[in-house]
């Protein structure tokens, strides 16, 4: 304030080339200028480069027949689908692996986190060396470690190993297991589960207000699952409880029926919980470390239970050292998830790096990728940022 | 008790059980039920998985066997990794020369553990990264040809740093040295670029030459990850000085380019910077892969570096910044003497711990086909004489980077103790 005071009283004395003011546009129009020479240089290039190899750009050959096999699709897929489709269905797979590598690494890098804090030494001693162990060896090695692991020490489908009574099966092909067949009552059971969702939100809001008015504890959380689980499964004996299973069973070199996971899944996603949980059990650890030990004796003082100073007490506030370093975790979950194209994989990546070498459209895939992970980033940051919010404490 | 006279007191020992390691297990292993369960549970799974372990990696492993045949024993295949580790080191650099990657390791080692001590933190730290990269650089390429554009820039940039520091405190002559060295830089260079002066350079040939492509092994981790973060940290200073600044567009620049690196996985820069880097150059330029990784990981570090750097000066209290305004220092000088001596001393640790992950993710180059220590004992899987043996290389390439890893990390813990003295109660 004091300067800018100083600047409008003495601006007609000072000479230009003195005045922070001026000086701030110069050197910022240099500079943008400079970056602008920079990329009207490269894109010239670019241009000519492009006229030169006859590469026409845009983004039509996205309409254009794929012609190749994927390995692990959830929605529907051949080779005569699109190069959109394709690229769809990579980014599918990678927000299969992100989502299920952050739900599992969370619960192991917990576990591990909490672990470490045991007063059983050996215990802390092995969650301390499990730590270690795993975040000082890139990812990528664990990764083909599995992988090679999976695909040369298990037996081939005709020598599968079977567990649980003939109905799971272990190979280099991956885990085959049975499925439901389809049947409409399962489509009626999913859209109980979600009016659960939404009721069990509802219970929750009631017990809170009813808690704050009166001062009545609910039991929100057994309450709750019983609604989201419960409704389900009578929806599913109402509609007469359908049971037929597609068993997997040996069809010549390879199995039929069933479901299965790719080895390849199976590697990445142990390879990214594995890897991640190390990272994650650090943060849980200095986020326990960082409550001071009043907390929990106030807490008892109280009159809570463990559970609820756990709860109510200490989480909460272990929470907002947590979760920033958490949310870069689970951002470094998803991007390291690109890695999948190491061990085949057809995730976002290897989809859109088949595309560039058979379509030749370099750049344009590469913006691709690009705008697709900066969206899934920033959905993630922005969820975890509104939730950071939402924990945050409220001074004043 | 209390009418006992002091000195009659009877000292006794503290329970046997209480003391030694008897009284250590009891208090540590077996202090409730549910511990003590605990405790047994995984003694019993460490003895399993350990006797296990030792089985297949000692008692029955094979070390001595020439071809992989041999090697079906059933334990591991040790004799594996004495055939290939030569190559698993240095990759395909030509194998009588090997002696040149040793000490290309050895030097860059001997760079990273002098930077380590605090004694080096000053002027000395230029002359041991000067001295050292020159060693690594002649050791791997054999031949080093200074260009006069590289001379003429140096001067350039040396002239102006020393300009915007010392021009009000330095002697006239001391001012005109710099003032000499601006000048023969700027003009030099203008000379250079529209051709008056030669193509000239000096060159320094005592070994035969060896392009990158044939480099591999450890020596490709270490530059990789060293030179990215030597060159990364002067950019990520900038960005970071970019992004706190009050001009708006040069903070816009810098925030829209940190958050786009970081928002990305670096594979998508590597392919990049494998596709794409050919396109931006004029036609009929090439450029080196080694060089194009190298940029990428430059680029990708550079942002993450920014971050780490932005929390150091986030964390100076803004008295700083007005003291130095009212000494009347200018930014150069503010920054340079006051802002990053101070910023920089807190970041350290992070920036070790940033280092160690760059350290992990060279492995990365691999899918760009770079032969990096991971893709090297990668490709000594493929080789049919030695076929089935992955988990004894992949242990093997684990072992040395936990070995490189883990120290950083202990070195990083140590320094953060070391730093936080003259803070802590």
């Amino acid at each position: 304030m004091a300067v800018e005071a100083l600047n409008s009283s003495s601006r007609t004395r000072v000479a230009p080339w003195n005045d922070p003011v001026v000086r701030g546009w110069v050197f910022q129009i240099v500079v943008v200028g400079l970056v602008g020479l920079l990329a009207w240089y490269l894109v010239s290039n670019t241009i000519d480069n492009l006229e030169r190899q006859k590469i026409a750009s845009g983004f039509h050959y996205l309409d254009r027949e794929a012609g190749f096999e994927i390995g692990d699709t959830m929605i529907e897929y051949s080779p005569a689908s699109t190069y959109a489709r394709a690229i769809l269905v990579g980014l599918i797979n990678t927000i299969k692996v992100s989502v299920l590598g952050i739900i599992l690494a969370t619960v192991l890098g917990t576990l591990v986190g909490v672990g470490r804090l045991s007063n059983n030494w050996l215990l802390g001693k092995i969650c301390e060396w499990y730590v270690e162990g795993f975040r000082n060896v890139p990812l990528l090695l664990w990764l083909f470690l599995f992988y090679k692991i999976i695909s040369e020490a298990f037996p081939g489908p005709r020598q599968a190993i079977a567990l649980l009574w003939n109905s799971v099966y272990l190979s280099n092909r991956g885990v085959y297991f049975p499925v439901p067949l389809a049947d409409p009552v399962f489509k009626w059971a999913g859209l109980a589960f979600l009016v659960g969702l939404a009721a069990a939100w509802g219970v929750g809001r009631w017990a809170r207000k009813r808690q704050e008015d009166t001062g009545q504890p609910f039991p929100t959380l057994s309450v709750g699952f019983a609604i989201v689980l419960g409704l389900p499964i009578l929806v599913w004996l109402a509609g007469g409880a359908p049971h037929h299973m597609s068993w997997p069973a040996l069809k010549g070199f390879n199995f039929d029926g069933g479901s299965v996971i790719q080895p390849e899944f199976v590697a990445l996603l142990a390879g990214l919980v594995l890897y991640t949980s190390a990272f994650v059990a650090e943060i849980v650890r200095s986020g326990i470390l960082a409550l001071h030990k009043g907390q929990s004796e106030a807490a008892a003082a109280l009159g809570l239970s463990r559970g609820q100073a756990m709860r109510l007490v200490l989480l909460p506030q272990a929470l907002r050292v947590i979760v920033p370093p958490m949310t870069s975790q689970y951002l470094n979950i998803t991007k390291n998830s690109s890695l999948a194209i190491a061990i085949g994989y057809p995730d976002l990546v290897a989809s859109v790096n088949v595309t560039i070498n058979q379509t030749g459209q370099a750049i344009e895939n590469v913006l691709i990728i690009m705008a697709a992970y900066l969206s899934v980033s920033l959905s993630i940051s922005a969820f975890m940022n509104w939730y950071n919010k939402r924990i945050a404490l409220t001074e004043r | 008790m209390t009418d006992m006279p002091a000195g009659e007191r009877q000292q006794l020992a503290p329970p046997s059980d209480d003391t030694g390691i008897l009284g250590w297990a009891r208090k540590n292993l077996f202090s409730s039920w549910g511990n003590g369960l605990t405790t047994i549970v995984l003694i019993v799974a460490m003895v399993w998985i350990l006797s296990g372990f030792l089985e297949w990696a000692l008692f029955t492993a094979n070390f001595t066997a020439t071809t992989g045949s041999e090697c079906r024993g059933g334990g591991a295949c040790w004799a594996l990794i004495r055939e290939k580790f030569r190559y698993i080191f240095f990759g395909s650099f030509p194998y009588e020369q090997h002696w040149r990657p040793l000490f290309a390791v050895i030097t860059m080692l001997a760079m990273l553990v002098l930077s380590a001590d605090r004694r080096m933190w000053n002027w000395r730290l230029l002359v041991i990264w000067g001295v050292g990269s020159f060693v690594t650089f002649l050791l791997m390429f054999g031949q080093i040809h200074i260009p006069l554009s590289l001379i003429l820039f140096v001067a350039l940039v040396a002239g102006g740093i020393g300009l915007a520091l010392r021009s009000a405190l330095a002697a006239p002559s001391e001012r005109m040295a710099y003032y000499a060295l601006v000048g023969i830089g700027a003009v030099g260079l203008v000379l250079r670029i529209l051709g008056v002066l030669p193509k000239w350079s000096i060159a320094i040939a005592p070994l035969s030459y060896v392009e990158t492509s044939l480099w591999g092994g450890l020596p490709v981790t270490l530059i990789l990850a060293t030179y990215g973060l030597a060159f990364a940290f002067p950019y990520g200073v900038l960005l970071a000085l970019g992004r706190r600044s009050n001009l708006p567009l040069i903070k816009g620049l810098c925030v829209g380019f940190i958050e786009l690196i970081r928002g990305v996985p670096l594979i998508s820069l590597l392919i990049m910077a494998s596709v794409m880097l050919p396109l931006f150059l004029p036609s009929g330029t090439t450029i080196d892969k080694f060089l194009r990784a190298q940029v990428a990981v430059i680029l990708f570090a550079g942002a993450y570096i920014a971050e780490v750097i932005r929390g150091g000066l986030q964390s100076l209290p803004k008295g700083q910044f007005e003291a130095a305004d009212a000494m009347g220092l200018n930014y150069p000088q503010k920054t340079l003497l006051i802002i990053l001596p101070q910023a920089l001393r807190v970041v350290i640790p992070p920036l070790i711990n940033t280092f160690i992950g760059f350290f992990k993710d060279t492995s990365l180059v691999l899918i760009i086909g770079i032969f990096d220590f991971l893709n090297t004992a990668n490709q000594a899987l493929v080789d049919p004489n030695w076929a089935g043996f992955p988990g004894e290389v992949y242990l093997f390439a684990a072992f040395v980077y936990f070995i490189f890893c883990y120290s950083m990390s202990r070195y990083s813990r140590y320094l953060e103790h070391e730093l936080n003295k003259g803070t802590r109660r």
